[in-house]
């Protein structure tokens, strides 16, 4: 091939763990994760940022990390779904999702929760319209939704508790 | 992934002068790249034929939004997110917050930025709309300095732009004192979200009681460019809505727009549209 | 024996939840094998034509690559379904864009596209039949000797005669179009294969034991030497029922050619391009009622648009000409059906099954006869719904207790119908938003039609550790509808024990029996039962030989469970499928009774439309139905849910931009599934009449939302502007014209 293909050492915290990616530089941040550093718990529905499958939260911000090159990501704090339970201990998102039928087949369901995570941290009791907002980019084929607002609603009243 | 990734670099300039730099001594070699979402979906579907990138995002300098008493200026790499949270924005510029609002979803508004929407150039881009009514200027910059150009007339055709290789999109300057227009914005996309339009139409009109003393109408995915409807406002300036004057405006804009068939929508369903939101916007100004 | 209900009913958690929520459940793509490569499909670029040569471009390393052609396949180069029709790989002629012609396997992923792209196709093109209309006028034979897959037909009482008896006759055509699955996984499969051990494929799919069929067939192995196991699977919905078929004989063509494990998972793109759809569909009607609103006659045609191989079409299309009369009673009816051969990528499976298609058009129809005779829509169902005793177009007479008129009574007040359509109708007139409100009413067959189930004959596998742990085996699978859940709670139940001594084992063809297809809403009733059938004789073996008292503790069943095995060996119990013996279908006059049970329904839709846009938005759904004893409150209404959610789109928004047989608009970008913001409240409601052949009295429900949704919505939509809505789906773009011919 004509352009002889360089690889990047890119440095950064996952789910609070230092890692050190090394890849093309326009290595997709979901491919980073999954064939790199062995996290498969983040999802490709479609790999154009629509389904929102891949969702994961860098900085704090929910982003779609098929849409991300790993030359971006030198320095950044990273969440996946591996890291939203504490050790065995399941978050409040992840308890009402278990507990409401907010997964059938599960594969949205990483995205589905980082979505939901990060919109509870940013508004901590969200209104049904800002939930379906919140969430509007991670597509469902399952479950048409509604048991996944019960989960959201539900998930704000155990953390009230 | 239909792009042979191996191909394509992406590299981190330490500085603004360093990207400058890198973009005046290879001329067309590099190209910028900010929150990447429109750059990653051309490069997942094989439709990437630049290979150079320099990765822009970290540069303070096109970042944030400024207010001075006759301008609220907003970097280039302003992502959605940013925009939305804006109160001045808000208040003052509420089709520009709308736009952002209703682009794509959280995720992509925390990452796609108006400086690459408007030089991703689509004539379905939603934030253009809005900056043409607002009269609103750019600020390129260069390693030879900056100019100052309006945004009207910066897409001078499909997908071409008055930038040269060696620019970067600065910032987007909107000038202040609009408040007391009346303002209407409507993206018409089928779902409530993550909808591509299909007709965007934004207008904002400055009122004599019932007459319209001055107005802006501007609409996306119905031309080759997001276009002002200058000849449909020149039929409605100064007058008051009747009926018979909205019909006129409505006939201006069928010959202005030059809406087609896609896999999107019908030019047919596209004209139609955009007539009938220029006469909901003039009932909203006799409301 | 009594059973005590202490699981069954209750919304008890998901049993793969935990894994589902955290992440770590294992989905087709999640796994890597040790030297595995990844393969890749070349397809055909033409919807038609001979393969004239296949060129390989000078710049790709091709000694390094695995390259297989239709020559390399060990077996019949077909997909083995119900015939052999279809090849796994195109040799010299191709049917349809996207057909797969060549596969390619290498290590590094990129360059493997680098070399897709490098393979070019050269194809003579032969004229193509792109409609329903091109193929049923036969100029261009393109399949058998008349395009022509299949066809049907029904016939109760005598219909020519019966038109006289009509005061009114009403004619309507309707056509539904195709629609994509869009499960959120896209399909992929996992392949090892060599002479020596056989084939052996992990993957994302519905029926294990068809694509154990289809792999004996391509490899020409016997039966033991193959196996399949599923993966977890990110929805299937129909969409993995037949195609797994195809990628698992490709995956595993790579992998015995290369001796090296493949993966080969399709992208979006390529999912949408090459997998099947729902069938398009064309309906007319002939309907004669009396002026008191009786239904004298019912004349149906109705034709799908099948694609360019037979594949499951012909099931379909059974399932739609049965459901195409509805749950009314009328003395006369003729239905006859056709599917036909089109040179589009094949259409298949997707939930409802071609009863969809049907139901759309008959209950937009009946609102028109309705309108015709005077009267309400309501009234006229009422008047005609079937009831106990009567029988169904097939000849089949109705033994349930249906009740579809308190149905109807419940889901127009829980909708506040009447109110609604009184006050939209008032307040419409000077509103700039359009108001409406409809409703459907249907039913749906559960298990597979007539005689299918006796020739399945599935069986289920039961059997308890000397730990006291408790197995289910069989084929049925996951996919996100509840099976693990409802067959944890079926044993659990039937046996005393708790929910976490039970354990559902992944299908995997070397251990679980065929427990047929999980498809046609049959998982929880058929097999449903035979898990508790199986349960039930494992209690009785530990209770005749004296281990078990009848009241017992979960540590007493342990000890009893291994007193039992350390006496007789395995305890077990394997039961198997027993056709009542009051169904009777003949397969040739297509009558008799279709289903052991049905799933009846009234849905109702309300709608506001925006002239302006012609956007139409649902505002509120009420979803009624009768499907038996619900097992799991929290699943079944998830899985109407998610049903009517999907019927949305199928009325809405899901709209496929055919251009000469290839999907133009194949991303998910463009082709528009309804998200968060696009569902209306969905307000799900079941009335439970235990079915005594189902286990605990359960029914199916799966395909049940599928059939009501659109049609409702449709009603509505012609309710609130009146426009005469006759095809789905209805984007803004038709209804805009329907909008601007009603103003004319
Ligand atoms: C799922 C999804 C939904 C979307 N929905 C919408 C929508 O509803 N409405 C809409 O309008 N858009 C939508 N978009 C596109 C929108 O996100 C982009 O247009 C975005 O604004 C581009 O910004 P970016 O920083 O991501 O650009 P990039 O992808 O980084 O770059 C885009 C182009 O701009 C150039 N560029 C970037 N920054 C500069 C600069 N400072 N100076 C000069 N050139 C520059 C790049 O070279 C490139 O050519 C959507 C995208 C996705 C993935
Ligand atoms: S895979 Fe990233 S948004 Fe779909
Ligand atoms: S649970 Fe299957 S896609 Fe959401």
């Amino acid at each position: 091939m004509n352009e002889s293909p360089r690889k990047v050492r890119v440095q950064c915290e996952i789910n609070g763990k230092a890692y050190t990616l090394e890849a093309y530089p326009m290595t997709r941040l979901l491919d980073a994760l999954r064939e790199h550093a062995g996290l498969t718990g983040t999802k490709e529905g479609c790999g154009e940022g629509e389904c929102g499958a891949c969702s994961i939260e860098m900085d704090g911000a929910l982003v779609n990390s098929c849409l991300i090159p790993l030359a971006q990501v030198e320095g950044a704090q990273i969440r996946t779904i591996e890291g939203v339970a504490n050790a065995a201990q399941l978050s409040f998102v992840q308890q009402a999702f278990l507990a409401n039928g907010g997964a059938q087949c599960g594969i949205c369901t990483p995205g589905m929760i980082l979505a939901a995570v990060n919109l509870l941290s940013r508004n901590p009791e969200p209104s049904e319209s800002e939930i379906r907002e919140g969430l509007a980019g991670n597509l469902c084929r399952c479950t048409g939704y509604t048991k996944i607002f019960a989960s959201v609603v539900d998930a704000c009243r155990l953390a009230r508790q | 992934m239909k792009s042979y990734i191996p191909h394509y670099r992406l590299e981190t300039p330490r500085s603004l002068g360093e990207a400058l730099q890198r973009l005046a001594s290879e001329p067309g070699v590099w190209k910028p790249f900010a929150g990447g979402t429109d750059l990653m979906v051309l490069l997942e579907a094989g439709k990437l034929p630049q290979r150079r990138f320099l990765n822009v995002w970290n540069l303070p300098e096109l970042r944030g939004i400024i207010a001075t008493r006759t301008h609220v200026s907003l970097g280039a790499l302003t992502t959605y997110s940013e925009i939305r949270r804006n109160a001045i924005v808000e208040q003052e510029f509420p089709l520009l917050s709308r736009a952002a609002s209703e682009t794509g979803s959280v995720a992509t508004q925390n990452r796609g930025t108006i400086g690459g929407n408007i030089a991703n150039a689509s004539p379905a881009a939603d934030t253009p709309p809005a900056l043409l009514v607002y009269d609103a200027e750019l600020e390129l910059i260069s390693a030879h300095g900056t100019r100052r150009v309006a945004f009207h007339g910066f897409w001078r055709g499909y997908k071409q732009l008055d930038l040269r290789n060696d620019e970067l999109i600065a910032r987007v300057h909107l000038p202040r004192g609009r408040q007391n227009w009346r303002q209407f914005y409507r993206k018409v996309g089928t779902r409530r979200a993550q909808a591509i339009s299909k007709v965007c139409f934004a207008g904002a009109a400055q009122m004599d009681a019932r007459r319209i003393a001055d107005l802006r109408i501007s609409l996306g995915s119905v031309a080759p460019v997001v276009l002002r409807a200058t000849a449909t406002e020149n039929i409605l300036r100064g007058l008051t809505p009747t009926p018979a004057l909205v019909h006129a405006a409505q006939e201006a804009l069928g010959r202005e727009i030059a809406p087609i068939d896609d896999i999107r929508s019908t030019a047919r369903y596209r004209l139609r549209v955009a007539q009938n939101l220029l006469a909901e916007f003039c009932e909203s100004l006799a409301a | 024996m009594a059973i005590e209900n202490r699981h069954i009913g209750r919304p008890v958690p998901r049993k793969e939840g935990r894994e589902k929520v955290t992440g770590s459940a294992r989905y087709v793509d999640d796994f890597t094998f040790p030297g595995m490569i990844h393969g890749v499909t070349v397809r055909s670029p033409m919807p038609r034509g001979r393969i004239r040569e296949i060129r390989f471009a000078k710049n790709i390393p091709w000694h390094e690559f695995t390259i297989v052609s239709a020559k390399d396949i060990p077996g019949k180069n077909c997909v083995a379904l119900l015939i052999e029709d279809q090849p796994c790989l195109a040799d010299k002629f191709v049917n349809h864009r996207e057909e797969p012609v060549i596969l390619l396997a290498h290590p590094d992923k990129y360059l493997l596209e680098e070399a897709r792209r490098a393979v070019q196709i050269d194809v003579e093109p032969s004229p193509a039949v792109f409609s329903i209309e091109d193929s049923l006028s036969k100029k261009q034979i393109i399949w058998g000797e008349d395009n022509i897959f299949k066809t049907y037909e029904v016939e109760k009482g005598e219909v020519d005669r019966a038109w006289a008896a009509a005061d009114f006759i009403v004619e309507g055509e309707y056509a539904t179009g195709a629609q994509e699955q869009l499960y959120i996984e896209p399909q992929g499969m996992i392949a090892q294969a060599n002479p020596k051990n056989g084939v052996t494929v992990w993957g994302s799919l519905q029926c294990p034991y068809y694509v154990h069929k289809a792999l004996a067939r391509l490899f020409d192995l016997p039966k033991e030497k193959v196996r399949v196991v599923q993966t977890e699977t990110g929805g299937g919905f129909g969409g993995k029922e037949e195609y797994p078929s195809m990628i698992a004989g490709h995956a595993a063509l790579l992998a015995w050619k290369s001796g090296k494990a493949v993966k080969l998972i399709y992208d979006r793109a390529e999912d949408m391009a090459a997998t099947t759809k729902r069938h398009p569909s064309r309906t007319r009607h002939r309907t004669g009622v009396t002026r008191e609103g009786m239904l004298v006659a019912m004349e149906i045609d109705f034709t799908l648009d099948g694609g360019a191989y037979e594949t499951l079409s012909p099931v379909v299309l059974s399932r739609g000409t049965i459901h195409a009369a509805g749950p009314y009673s009328c003395p006369n009816v003729r239905i006859r059906s056709r599917v036909v051969a089109t040179n589009a990528p094949p259409h298949g499976a997707f939930r409802g099954f071609g009863a969809p298609q049907s139901v759309f058009a008959l209950e937009r129809h009946l609102d028109k006869v309705a309108a015709t005779a005077g009267l309400s829509p309501d009234e006229f169902r009422r008047k005609n719904f079937i009831r106990a005793g009567e029988t169904l177009a097939v000849g089949q007479v109705v033994q349930e207790k249906v009740q579809m008129e308190k149905l109807l009574d419940r889901a127009l007040e829980l909708s506040g119908y009447h109110q609604k359509r009184a006050r939209f109708e008032k307040e419409n007139p000077r509103s700039p938003i359009k108001r409406g409100i409809g409703f459907a009413s249907f039913l749906h067959g559960a298990g597979f039609t007539g005689s299918g189930e006796e020739y399945l004959a599935s069986e289920a596998l039961v059997a308890a550790t000397r730990e006291g742990k408790v197995q289910v085996l069989a084929g049925s699978t996951e996919m996100g509808q509840g099976t693990n859940t409802v067959f944890a709670q079926i044993a659990a139940d039937t046996l005393g024990l708790d929910l976490d001594q039970i354990e559902i084992l992944r299908p995997d063809t070397s251990l679980v029996p065929n427990s047929g297809p999980t498809v046609a809403s049959r998982t929880t009733m058929i097999v449903g039962k035979l898990v508790e059938n199986a349960a039930s004789a494992v209690k009785n073996s530990l209770v005749e030989s004296g281990f078990l008292k009848s009241s017992f503790t979960p540590s007493d069943f342990g000890e009893a469970c291994a007193r039992y095995i350390d006496k007789f060996g395995p305890l077990q119990s394997l039961a198997k499928y027993q056709h009542p013996s009051h169904l009777h279908w003949d397969d040739n006059k297509y009558q008799g009774d279709a289903y052991g049970a049905y799933g009846w329904a009234v849905y109702v839709a309300e709608v506001a439309v925006d002239p302006r846009t012609a956007e139409v938005r649902v505002e509120d759904f009420v979803a009624v139905q009768e499907a038996g004893k619900v097992i799991n409150p929290v699943l079944a209404a998830g899985q109407i849910e998610g049903g009517v959610a999907q019927g949305v789109g199928f009325a809405l928004y899901e709209n496929i931009v055919w251009q000469e047989g290839r999907m133009a608009n194949g991303q998910m970008t463009n082709y528009i599934m309804p998200t968060s913001m696009d569902v209306p409240p969905i307000r799900v409601y079941f009335e439970e009449i235990p079915y005594e052949r189902g286990p605990a009295g359960a029914k199916g429900i799966g395909e049940l939302p599928l059939d009501g949704t659109a049609p409702a919505i449709a009603n509505a939509i012609a309710h609130a502007t009146g426009t005469d809505i006759r095809e789905i789906p209805m984007t803004p773009e038709k209804l805009m014209d329907l909008l601007e011919g009603a103003h004319e």
